[in-house]
């Protein structure tokens, strides 16, 4: 082995300098800016800003809501990835084009048109309001607008990948003898699974910081349907900046810690996939040469 | 390389020369649905100035919430003067000594040109016979407001029905908010803001009433119709101001001072109240307020002064954290 390797092309140093300094202006520095911001605030004073009632509450429907809303669209935005790759039917690149629609669309009007849909007199909502599903004005609501606002994440993220099983896989896994269900199971679903997640965590992301949209199908309700960021609104409204910056790191911190575990997680299964290497792979391992 | 930067001085040679051309340029910053009565006393005063003083005036408008206005002019948005809808937004920027400490002696009527008041929309008929407070917090009664702590049109709404509790025989503050918790048991959501509630109302026909500005009455009647609604006036209600002033520090800077000063004393001239009273604003003239008594019939109102002592001490008693807003939705 080198010791030195000579890459292709040149100015890593140049790139990566580059990259840092951008980072740190767009990320680190406002990001920074507001742990600074809150930490004129004591640790306890923080604590006790996101455990008092209301704020535990929004933290509740914030996260719940956003799980869930990330959940639906990792296993319907796999449907929809799939179909949009692997069937042709008239209209595809239509209905390819939708998907991107919810990152177009200004967030409020999102919120605003769901709202008119789902409300009891709405399109859909006087079809589910007599079968006793309230969905605008609750936490079910909530739950709508996020799933509508992240589903471009999840589908985005699988596409390529889904691209990149060729069709011969599920072939020679079929001529093995493997039934259809096998043929997911083992050959498919572990190779999108590391992209599921990652869709589902940029989902899940997404969701939490959203307040365009929710505000206007949440109801707003104190302890029932309030999310993290109308308290942080409130905050500002009382000129408490401080409480509001509170607010938000303990948010950051907590999204931080699902994002990373979410990360740990596929770099798990990633790790595990490997170990089952295809068999081209092993042969030429068996034959002494290595990759 | 040098093109592009002749290109930029260009660009910014005419940005300049663009601003040149009148005497003077005003900023004003105003609240959310003020964009109409400004937009058309905007050309009332330019006419007047320039009659006037001889100088011709751009007048330059920034619109968003009250608050959210007051934290961009204390941020350094140089606006020459502030045009709010709730006086303790004005009171953070006299805090932050933009604004002097005695603002609301500068101009009459407590520095607020004209006035509104929190009334009931109620269905055509009024199916539920809503006629006071008391019936709103009746059982089975739906009752659409904005957010009563995010948003001054909620704040309004709760300090209206505090303040008639406290005017019922035998009541204090501890019966006042007993009352209000009967009253926001009724509400099944809070509306993100004052026209988010009308369209709840109006065109999802949630709730049986909305409370509102009166101001808000005529653009439903626009939007809707006349023979949707009826508007209702409560025994007490709050009268609503809406308190201009002067921003010391950017007037100075900019050297606007005489005609921020000029543009503000015009809110108070027969056209500028007119102005007002056209867009369905109570005007401060007594002459004009008989002239559009149609619009505006006699009502008893209070003011957040009288009662709660100044928007500042309502604010901090009601709306603050743990403030008696939040103390209603403590579960026990």
């Amino acid at each position: 082995m080198a010791a030195k390797t000579h890459r292709v092309l040149p100015g890593f140093g140049l790139a990566l300098g580059y990259t840092l300094v951008y980072l740190s202006i767009l990320i680190l520095l406002p990001l920074g800016g507001m742990i600074l911001k809150a930490s004129e605030l004591g640790f306890g004073q923080i604590i006790d800003i996101a455990l008092g009632e209301r704020s535990l509450a929004a933290f509740r429907v914030t996260f719940g809501a956003s799980f869930l809303a990330a959940a639906i669209n990792a296993f319907f935005g796999l449907i929809v990835a799939w179909v949009l790759v692997r069937y042709p039917f008239p209209g595809k690149r239509f209905v390819d084009a939708l998907v991107d629609l919810p990152f177009a669309l200004p967030t409020a009007v999102a919120g605003i048109t769901l709202a008119t849909l789902y409300a009891g007199n709405g399109w859909l909502g006087q079809y589910l309001e007599p079968l006793g599903i309230k969905v605008a004005y609750t936490p079910l609501g909530i739950v709508f607008a996020l799933t509508f606002i992240t589903l471009p994440f999840v589908v985005r993220t699988l596409q390529p990948v889904i691209e990149d099983i060729e069709t011969e896989v599920e072939e020679a896994a079929a001529s093995l003898g493997a039934s259809r269900w096998q043929t997911f199971v083992k050959v498919i679903f572990p190779a999108i699974f590391p992209a599921l997640l990652t869709g589902f965590a940029l989902a899940f992301a997404r969701a939490v910081g959203e307040y365009g949209s929710v505000i206007f199908i949440a109801g707003n309700l104190p302890l029932i349907s309030e999310i993290t960021p109308l308290l942080i609104i409130s905050k500002l409204e009382q000129y408490d900046v401080l409480g509001a910056t509170a607010l938000a790191v303990v948010m950051l911190a907590l999204s931080f810690i699902l994002l990373l575990a979410v990360n740990l997680l596929q770099w798990w299964t990633a790790n595990r996939h490997k170990n089952s290497e295809p068999l081209e792979v092993v042969a030429a391992k068996a034959r002494g040469v290595t990759a | 390389m040098s093109q592009f930067r002749k290109s930029i001085t260009a660009v910014l040679l005419s940005l300049v020369a663009g601003a040149a051309l009148a005497d003077a340029t005003l900023l004003n910053a105003s609240y959310d649905v003020a964009r109409d009565v400004y937009k058309d006393f905007n050309p009332l005063f330019q006419k007047y100035w320039k009659a006037k003083a001889g100088e011709s005036v751009e007048l330059k408008q920034s619109h968003g919430g009250s608050t959210k206005q007051v934290r961009a002019v204390a941020d350094g948005l140089e606006a020459d003067v502030v045009t709010m809808n709730q006086a303790n937004d004005i009171e953070f920027l006299a805090d932050k000594g933009l604004v002097a400490k005695d603002w609301a002696k500068k101009f009459p009527n407590s520095a607020s040109p004209y006035t509104s008041t929190m009334v009931f929309i109620v269905r055509k008929g009024n199916p539920k016979t809503i006629k006071d407070w008391s019936d709103v917090a009746a059982p089975g009664v739906q009752m659409i407001i904005p957010h009563p702590k995010n948003t001054g049109n909620g704040r309004n709404t709760y300090l209206s029905a505090w303040a008639w509790a406290l005017k019922q025989p035998g009541g204090n503050d501890a019966k006042a908010q007993e009352f209000l918790g009967k009253l926001l048991k009724n509400a099944p959501l809070f509306a993100a803001g004052g026209r988010d509630a009308t369209t709840t109302f109006m065109q999802r026909k949630m709730g049986d009433v909305l409370i509102t500005f009166e101001s808000e009455a005529e653009m439903i009647a626009k939007e809707f119709g006349k023979g949707e609604f009826e508007v209702v006036y409560p025994s007490l209600t709050m009268q609503t101001e809406f308190p201009v002033a002067l921003v010391e520090k950017v007037v100075d800077k900019k050297g606007t001072r005489k005609q921020a000063q000029a543009y503000l004393e015009y809110l108070w001239s027969k056209e500028g109240q007119e102005n007002a009273a056209q867009n369905y604003l109570r005007p401060r003239d007594a002459e004009l307020l008989k002239k559009y008594a149609t619009f505006f019939p006699p009502v008893k109102t209070f003011t957040v002064d009288e009662v709660f002592g100044g928007a500042n001490k309502a604010f901090a008693a009601h709306f603050k954290d743990g403030g008696s807003f939040d103390q209603i939705y403590q579960s026990k």
